[in-house]
């Protein structure tokens, strides 16, 4: 189990392992539990009383401003790993560092922008 | 061959703590959410200080019918607790316990770490969505939306670390800490602690599950073991919060004295007994303030990190 790979066929068994448990304890516990279906206990819970309409119903969604702003911001974010790697190593420096106040202005900018637009505020 | 052992003990120590220290957790915030907020019910079962509680709720939802509505997605539905729990089980294996103690250690792992975290989330929208009812799926959207604005300031306090360490592995950031770390990433690792919690969907954070107006949010529909492996997610996220913060801000292993895994614990268990404590003191928030609070509160917050990070880091080097 060296090299690059060799840690990560450890992480896949592992992952194996946790569907096991799952599957393993779902089966056993098909023995002890009662199977008793009926029409009423199948039905959607809503308060107690019969459902009105479906599920999967239209509905206001508010929150879609904010998966935009974080696919913005999520992918600039995933740029500053490899960059926190090397930013302080020899040679780099105070290039660097000016290189991430631009990136932090440009989030905060952003965010900035978001705010004042009211996006972050309901109606 | 004995690498192979090696490993397999490894796998089994994960896999025992997978199992136990969630119930360890659960039986810790039994008790200390009795005496904080004088409940009655967990102190009773079994006579001293209702010490049988846990087994007995163990008992209860094993014995549970299975019921999935006739309205629902029924394969996703079924399938939906095993993504909210075995990406945690999946995290725990890069996490140190003490040098060299980790089931392996990656090189990326703190990207690891964040990546496999954000499926657990996935599970809790699945449920939402393939439960086929309303209540569910209004939490179901609001769990996507607390994942979207609290990820970002657990990425950058995250990486904030990663600047200081020079180093993704969680092993190698453990190794770099030193004790004047912890006033330098402060912010940090309140930033990361906090929006952690929101993550997990822990009070004040709760608002998908909110039981006074969605009944109980994605999870209305479950019972049985089903709906008891969501409550074993919900504390082994609690464990690999605790433990990754002690490993990121707190130093991990390091302290005087005891040995390293002995530390790790406590530290991991102070700090999940400080997320039972918020639960109990805090009231829940609104879902706009929710919001408010990641993209106005933290993630500013964050971004001051990164840059009190970048500055002392050049300036020291």
């Amino acid at each position: 189990m060296n090299g690059y790979f060799g840690s990560y066929v450890v992480v896949a068994v592992l992952l194996l392992i946790g569907v096991a448990i799952f599957a393993g304890g779902l089966l056993a516990n098909r023995a002890l539990r009662p199977n008793r279906p009926t029409p009423e206990k199948l039905l959607t819970y809503e308060c107690g009383i019969d459902p009105v309409g479906e599920g999967w119903a239209q509905s206001q969604i508010r929150y879609y401003v904010f998966t935009y702003l974080y696919v913005v911001f999520a992918v600039d974010a995933v740029f500053l790993f490899p960059w926190a790697m090397v930013f302080a190593t020899p040679g780099y420096g105070l290039t660097t560092l000016v290189e991430m106040f631009v990136f932090l202005g440009l989030i905060a900018l952003g965010i900035l922008y978001a705010w004042r637009k009211g996006v972050l505020t309901w109606t | 061959m004995a690498d192979l052992l090696d490993i397999a003990v490894r796998l089994a120590a994960i896999v025992a703590a997978f199992l136990l220290l969630p119930l360890i957790v659960g039986q810790m915030e039994h008790k200390a959410m009795a005496h904080m907020q004088s409940r009655l019910g967990p102190m009773y079962a079994g006579g001293f200080h209702g010490w049988a509680q846990l087994i007995a709720d163990g008992v209860k939802f094993a014995q549970k019918e299975d019921v999935i509505p006739a309205a629902a997605d029924r394969r996703v539905f079924a399938i939906a607790p095993a993504v909210a729990l075995v990406p945690y089980l999946v995290v725990m294996v890069v996490i140190p316990i003490g040098p060299g103690l980790a089931g392996v250690d990656l090189d990326a792992g703190l990207f690891f770490v964040l990546a496999v975290m954000g499926i657990g989330v996935l599970g809790v929208i699945m449920a939402g969505w393939a439960s086929a009812n309303k209540y569910s799926m209004l939490g179901g959207i609001r769990a996507a939306a607390q994942l979207m604005s609290y990820e970002l300031p657990l990425v950058l306090a995250a990486s904030g670390v990663a600047m200081a360490a020079g180093t993704l592995s969680l092993q190698g950031i453990v190794e770099q800490w030193r004790w004047w770390w912890l006033p330098w990433q402060a912010i940090g690792a309140v930033v990361f602690f906090v929006a952690g919690l929101a993550e997990l969907r822990r009070p004040p954070f709760d608002m998908p599950v909110a039981e006074s107006e969605l009944i109980m949010g994605p999870m209305t529909e479950y019972t049985g073991l089903r709906f008891a492996l969501f409550m074993l997610a919900e504390y082994v996220g609690i464990v690999v919060l605790s433990a990754l913060t002690t490993v990121l801000f707190l130093g991990g292993w390091h302290g005087p004295l005891l040995p390293g895994p002995v530390w790790t614990l406590i530290k991991v268990f102070a700090l999940a007994f400080v997320v039972i404590w918020i639960r109990v003191s805090y009231p829940r928030l609104r879902e706009d303030q929710l919001q408010k609070l990641a993209w106005i509160g933290l993630v500013p917050l964050a971004l001051l990190q990164l840059a009190l990070t970048g500055v002392v880091k050049v300036l020291m080097s």
